[in-house]
């Protein structure tokens, strides 16, 4: 196991996003391999806004989990896709900010996630 | 981190032993694109500012902002730039487009159908330390055993303390410590499983690591993730933890026998779980006093009828296709 460093961001709950940086890190490898890369220096991500993660978290572990492979200094670009619902009610689409929050509609909470949940390596720059 | 197949937590052991890597355990496949046909990257010249003129390596300048494959130019961020110095390949970005998550999914995939196989209701027991998880699998046990055989996977940083109370049911149970990992993941419920011997089971009964948080992204190949919550927590945990109670498909309110003695309102609790993840079915227990287990057994029993129902239905396609085949090749073999 690469060694971690112990003084993560404060307050945040930054263990469950070494384990995503590590899945991270396992697709960028292989789409590196898969193109012989010697080196990744950029990594395009989507994270949307009601992901279970956060970005800031992702980005220390990622930094971390690197060290001695292909991506080890990677920049991580990070877009955020916006959370989409379903409302029921409204029997529409809505914008939905954050899990938890109404319709901002019809201040119902059936509501069916439809976007905003991806965590997705979109592209990665080589070279 | 294992090198072999990029899983995570290197320190994590099933019943105290290492989770090693000497053996074939069906590695995901993560090679192919999934939107990318077969050399279909995307190529495109990369320099810092891709209309400002550049010096190449032999004393010429230039200035271009050009693309391959009808993709639409773009600077690239990372720390190489222009890269056209002789001898280094041009930079270049290639398409991905897969989840994070990819190589856990694909092992929760596995994991999913496996339990299809062996007809097992499984589910994934979430919820903050001590809110009675255990409690309540040992009265699970009690209260379904001349029903059903349950088998029991113990996820907890360390100690065996959990699969032994398991076990002092006569059920079987195997633990799963992750060392510092905050949750189970797919391959680790993989190997614990395979070691359980699972085949005569109806129920997997699989006990997550005590956290609101972590366990919600990981699929472990499931039937279903039942989020538990004590009265002693509070009724807001739904509003403040919202990632576990929107992945959840049952929420077993826990400790009702202490709701006199404490300031745990059921239906707010219910109504903040339900902003989060409408319609979500909550029960009432005590798994002290046994108050409400018969509503959870009944629902526990009504999913391994249908877990066996089509794993049935399986085994029937299955003869029938032999049969068959049987039968072809009875009218088709060449005669002596």
């Amino acid at each position: 196991m690469r060694s971690i460093p112990v003084s993560p961001p404060a307050s945040r709950s930054v263990v469950h996003e070494v384990a995503l940086a590590e899945g991270l890190l396992s697709v960028v490898e292989a789409a590196a391999a898969r193109h012989s890369a010697t080196r990744v220096h950029t990594v395009w991500l989507e994270i949307g806004s009601l992901a279970h993660v956060e970005p800031e978290a992702l980005r220390f572990c990622f930094a971390a989990v690197t060290r001695g492979s292909v991506a080890e200094g990677a920049a991580l670009e990070i877009a955020r896709p916006p959370g989409l619902a379903w409302c029921m009610p409204c029997g529409e689409r809505v914008a939905l900010a954050g899990l938890g929050d109404a319709c901002p509609v019809c201040g119902s909470y059936q509501l069916q996630v439809l976007e905003g949940e991806e965590m997705r390596v979109k592209e990665i720059g080589i070279g | 981190m294992c090198t072999t197949c990029g899983c995570g937590h290197g320190d994590t052991r099933i019943d105290g032993a290492a989770l090693g890597h000497e053996h074939d355990h069906g590695k995901p496949d993560l090679r192919t694109d999934t939107t990318t046909a077969a050399g279909a990257a995307v190529y495109r010249h990369l320099s810092v500012g891709a209309t400002q003129p550049h010096r190449h390596a032999d004393g010429t300048w230039h200035s271009h902002a050009h693309e391959h494959a009808g993709a639409p130019a773009r600077v690239a961020s990372g720390p190489l730039g222009a890269a056209h110095a002789p001898g280094m390949s041009a930079s270049r970005i290639v398409q991905v487009e897969q989840d994070i998550l990819a190589q856990n999914n694909a092992y929760a995939a596995a994991n999913r159908q496996a339990f299809a196989d062996c007809g097992i209701f499984a589910l994934n027991l979430v919820s903050s330390p001590g809110s009675g998880k255990t409690t309540l699998l040992v009265r699970t046990i009690d209260a379904l055993r001349d029903r059903m055989s349950a088998c029991v996977i113990e996820g907890d940083q360390q100690t065996s303390l959990d699969a032994e109370r398991i076990r002092a049911t006569g059920a079987r149970a195997v633990q799963v410590n992750t060392g510092k990992g905050c949750h189970l993941d797919a391959h680790m419920v993989g190997h614990a499983f395979a070691s359980l011997d699972p085949h005569d089971c109806d129920l997997l009964l699989i006990e997550n690591v005590g956290n609101l948080v972590c366990p919600a992204a990981f699929d472990l190949g499931e039937a279903h993730k039942v989020v538990i919550l004590s009265v002693t927590e509070g009724d807001d945990k739904p509003l403040k933890y919202p990632d576990m109670f929107h992945a959840a498909d049952l929420m077993v309110i826990n400790k009702v026998d202490l709701l006199p003695h404490v300031e745990f309102d059921v239906d707010r609790a219910i109504a903040n779980a339900r902003r989060v993840r409408p319609d979500l079915p909550a029960l009432h227990v005590s798994a002290t006093t046994g108050e409400g287990i018969a509503d959870w057994t009944a629902w526990i029993e009504a999913g391994c009828a249908a877990a066996r129902a089509a794993h049935d239905a399986d085994v029937a396609r299955l003869r029938r296709r032999v049969s068959e085949l049987e039968a072809k090749l009875a009218t088709d073999s060449p005669r002596a």
